[in-house]
């Protein structure tokens, strides 16, 4: 038994079955679930999210060690790789743009096989890249989509992602007898099916199960837990929407309330979210914040056209040449090394310093 | 090497992690993967701290008592420092693309070799030293605390990784591991743990002005040596220049190319072209004692002994009053030239923007450090029919080209190189794609670990390197593995032997001067290592 993911697992089982049970309890619990941790969460994440920026921002970034992938910028008649070798600022902002929006490095991804030979080849390999893209993507969707509940009107672009989102409609005056199935929201399946995909590979690949924490577990299996009641409250036990809107319209407009006819899976969903929030940049989700950081990503390769200066650089010691003169003179006159000062006098044997 | 594994051997198709947790899996320090520790002597020569004779096989590190301290506040120190280094502590997710891009896991099999878990030896101090999280969920949240066992692991460890970059180019946050080797050994030092074959080096580049400690006269008698060779193979005596004052450029090259085969002959190159230069236009180039090493073992030691060390480049150049420096063939040379040195030691406003006084090009490229990489001034000269070549004379040779991690991934001269080979040879081969360019693979012995006592580390590390090199030796018939750094020429010929044997080693600027053809020279029957030219293969008699 892989111990990491169990603690995890358990871990969110218990937030689970802790939540669900004391929101059931009274208006106490609901009012925590619903409005005290929400806005304790969203203000942790808040001061931890820019404070873990401001202390990024604050280490210096003594030299410009960009990763180039591909050709320098050099002669004239040699086609330099413009972005994953950017020499310019604007360059790096699409090299950046790429990396954040497309993932790009992940994409380089390959797969390693040693065969008898020996024989090693490199093949590529997307499905990493095609499950990360899944995940993030179809996370931002639901994120947009929630826009819906706080704010009125809903603004024109979440309507739209709503219905580009959703397939499979049928709604028959739906909003008075609630007959059929609301839209089905691929986002929601596909955030699901990757938060699977993810949490397979860190058990099933070798590698990839060594290296894992139960802090890679975790969100993992929050992320599911909130994406898994979310679905359950929409297709199966069917929320009262109005009224959970009149919830976070309240948290919004600083005006909370708990309406009536709240499932306690609700006030689960949302525990989930604040946890997730909390936990949010005090671990390594903050990758977010840091990939716009990251050294190798964020400079220009211009570094021998244009010098980069190190706010800490300080003097050395060096052995100067007259140093090294002063210990060789002799043995450079008698090659005809030409030297600064001319020795003078039969000087005294120099003893070797080293072996 | 007498006890070193066959290849059959050391090749494992099967390597599963062990079924214990990495941080319950207690560190073995082999040998035939370790290096010797630093001798003290060579520590004490620059100054570096707790100089005294150990061994990493010892039980007893003799490390000073405050030890821990010293780490935790070494660490901290470069954490402000360096914000590669607090950014790459923080934003690892673990999703395992970079596990099997390091030529040391792929070879070894060993997953603390696994780019990500080296960076958590790391990181599980720092979780434990920096983080709340780390205080409060400890080991659940990848956190424990500094103990002899993770030191050992850590020297263990920072000792097989070559700061190729090449996981970097796949890491979807950029998450470079040289920079966590770097600050690895940086703080490994601050303890007197470093081993020899940097120690050493870095002490002798101190005094003499080179790795090798080749002292001034030494250095002079072993260029005579290459004229005369010369003379002997083209019948034109070639007249290097030193430590001249108002010359115009000053050429830097490691000085292994002084020193060992095959580099030698590169070496021996760049004094043909020089000559050629010289005798038809008027050009000006001195060698210098001094700074007579263009690597810098500094780099895999500390940031402060890479500036010391490198010092001497812009000192020498604005001592001779040269008007900018040529770099010959070298892998991590160029990453500090083309990433460090101007920063560390310039601004070099002594000298002037780089332009060839032959054919009138601005290198723009280099206009503020002011120095260039020799092939893109070479292959500016042939771009410029500068250059009286007779390719058929390496028609002998099969040539694919190996990129040198740091040229590539520091740097990209990608295509120079090329251009250059495939205007002095007829017959050019890359490499599969993935072998290549940005990612290639290490030679397996780069960052100082080019030692003799760590030959199953430096096979098994420089596995994949020769395995691509194979595949084309197999099916295009490659018999030359042409390369631009002097620790590949210094380590690939026995990678060669051991796994592709048939496949020799070469410069690339051993093959421009094999295709030169200087003025009143002799009929050449050899090449500059005295194997028949082709056609000349009877001539001997």
């Amino acid at each position: 038994m892989n111990l990491k993911y169990m603690y995890s697992l358990l871990a969110v089982i218990v937030l689970f079955l802790v939540s669900y049970i004391l929101a059931g309890t009274g208006m106490a619990f609901k009012v925590l679930f619903g409005i005290i941790l929400p806005y304790a969460a969203l203000l942790t994440f808040i001061i931890g999210f820019i404070s873990r920026i401001r202390n990024w921002a604050r280490s210096a970034v003594p030299f410009r060690i960009t990763t180039t992938c591909g050709q320098q910028k050099s002669l004239p008649w040699i086609k330099p790789n413009a972005i994953d070798n950017p020499f310019s600022k604007g360059a790096v902002v699409i090299r950046m743009f790429l990396e954040i929006v497309l993932f790009r490095s992940l994409f380089r991804n390959t797969r390693l096989k040693m065969k008898a030979g020996p024989k090693i080849t490199y093949n590529l390999e997307i499905f990493l890249w095609v499950g990360a893209l899944a995940f993030h993507y179809a996370f931002l969707t639901v994120l947009l989509r929630h826009l819906r509940f706080f704010t009125e009107p809903v603004p024109i672009l979440v309507q739209l992602l709503e219905t580009v989102d959703s397939f499979f409609r049928i709604e028959i005056l739906y909003d008075i007898n609630q007959f059929g199935l609301p839209g089905v929201y691929i986002s929601g399946l596909v955030l699901l099916a990757a938060v699977t995909y993810l949490f397979l590979r860190r058990v099933f690949i070798p590698n990839v199960k060594y290296i894992s924490l139960a802090a890679d577990f975790f969100p993992l299996f929050l992320i599911f837990g909130i994406a898994f009641t979310g679905i359950l409250m929409r297709y199966v036990t069917k929320i009262d929407v109005v009224a959970a809107k009149e919830l976070t319209m309240g948290l919004v407009s600083f005006h909370p309330t708990i309406p009536e006819g709240l499932a306690s899976i609700f006030y689960v969903h949302i525990f989930f979210v604040s946890i997730l929030l909390v936990y949010f940049p005090f671990s390594k989700l903050m990758h977010i914040g840091g990939i716009f950081f990251s050294p190798t990503r964020n400079m220009t390769a211009d570094t021998r056209a244009t010098r980069h200066i190190n706010p800490w650089n300080y003097p050395v010691h060096v052995h100067t040449y007259e140093e090294y003169e002063d210990e060789f003179r002799e043995k450079m006159v008698e090659a005809g090394l030409p030297v600064v000062k001319q020795p003078v006098e039969t000087p005294p044997e120099e003893t070797e310093k080293k072996e | 090497m007498s006890d070193l594994l066959k290849p059959e051997e050391l090749y494992k198709t099967d390597s599963r992690p062990p079924r214990t947790d990495w941080m319950d899996t207690p560190v073995e320090i082999r040998r035939g993967i370790a290096c010797y520790a630093g001798n003290p002597k060579s520590l004490e020569y620059v100054g570096l701290p707790n100089a005294r004779k150990w061994s990493c096989f010892d039980e007893d590190w003799q490390l000073p008592e405050n030890w821990q301290e010293i780490i935790h506040e070494g660490f901290k120190e470069r954490l402000e420092k360096f914000r590669s280094f607090k950014v790459f502590m923080d934003i690892c997710v673990r999703c395992g693309a970079c596990a099997d891009k390091c030529h040391f896991f792929i070879g070894t099999g060993d997953p603390k070799n696994m780019p990500v878990l080296r960076a958590e030896l790391l990181r599980s101090i720092y979780r434990n030293d920096f983080t709340r999280a780390g205080k409060i969920l400890g080991k659940l949240g990848g956190a424990r605390p500094m103990t002899l066992e993770v030191l050992r692991e850590w020297w263990y460890y920072m000792f097989q990784c070559s700061e190729c970059r090449r996981c970097s180019v796949f890491c979807p946050y950029g998450i470079d591991t040289a920079e966590i080797t770097m600050m690895g050994r940086e703080l490994l030092n601050l303890l007197g743990l470093n081993i020899d074959w940097i120690a050493t080096p870095v002490a002798n580049c101190y005094r003499t002005g080179n790795h090798l400690g080749i002292q001034p006269h030494a250095f002079k008698d072993m260029l005579e040596f290459f004229q005369e060779d010369i003379e002997e193979i083209t019948g034109v005596l070639v007249e290097p220049q030193y430590n001249k004052v108002g010359a115009d450029i000053l050429f830097i090259t490691p000085s292994g190319d002084v020193f060992a085969d095959p580099g030698t002959y590169t070496c021996m190159g760049y004094m043909m072209l020089f000559h050629y230069l010289k005798e038809k236009y008027g050009f000006d180039i001195t060698w210098s004692t001094y700074a007579s090493e263009g690597g810098n073992f500094g780099f895999f030691t500390s940031h402060e002994m890479m500036k010391r060390l490198n010092a001497k480049m812009y000192a020498e150049a604005k001592r001779l009053g040269v008007k900018w420096i040529i770099g010959g063939e070298c892998g991590h040379m160029w990453r500090v030239i083309n990433q460090y040195m101007d920063t560390m030691n310039g601004p070099a406003d002594f000298l002037e923007e780089p332009v060839s006084p032959i054919t009138g090009t601005k290198f723009e490229n280099a206009k503020s450090t002011k120095m260039v990489h020799i092939t893109e001034f070479t292959a500016d000269l042939i771009k410029h029919g500068k250059l009286e070549l007779d390719k058929s004379r390496n028609d002998n040779l099969s040539v694919t080209f190996h990129d040198s991690c740091n040229p590539a991934r520091g740097m990209g001269l990608l295509d120079e190189p090329r251009y250059v080979i495939q205007n002095v040879c007829n017959k050019f081969h890359e490499m599969p794609a993935g072998t290549i360019r940005e990612q290639t693979f290490c030679c397996g012995s780069g960052s100082g670990l080019n030692a003799g006592e760590d030959m199953e580390l430096r096979m098994a590390g420089g596995l994949p390197r020769a395995n691509a090199v194979k595949s084309v030796h197999e099916s295009k018939g490659v018999n030359t593995l042409a390369t631009i750094c002097a620790i590949d020429r210094a380590a690939l010929p026995d990678l060669m032997s051991y796994w592709v044997p048939e496949v020799e080693v070469y410069g690339v600027h051993e093959m421009v001067a094999n295709a030169l053809i200087l003025q009143g020279e002799k009929d050449r029957d050899t090449d500059l290592r005295g194997e028949p030219l082709p056609g000349m293969e009877d001539s001997d008699e």
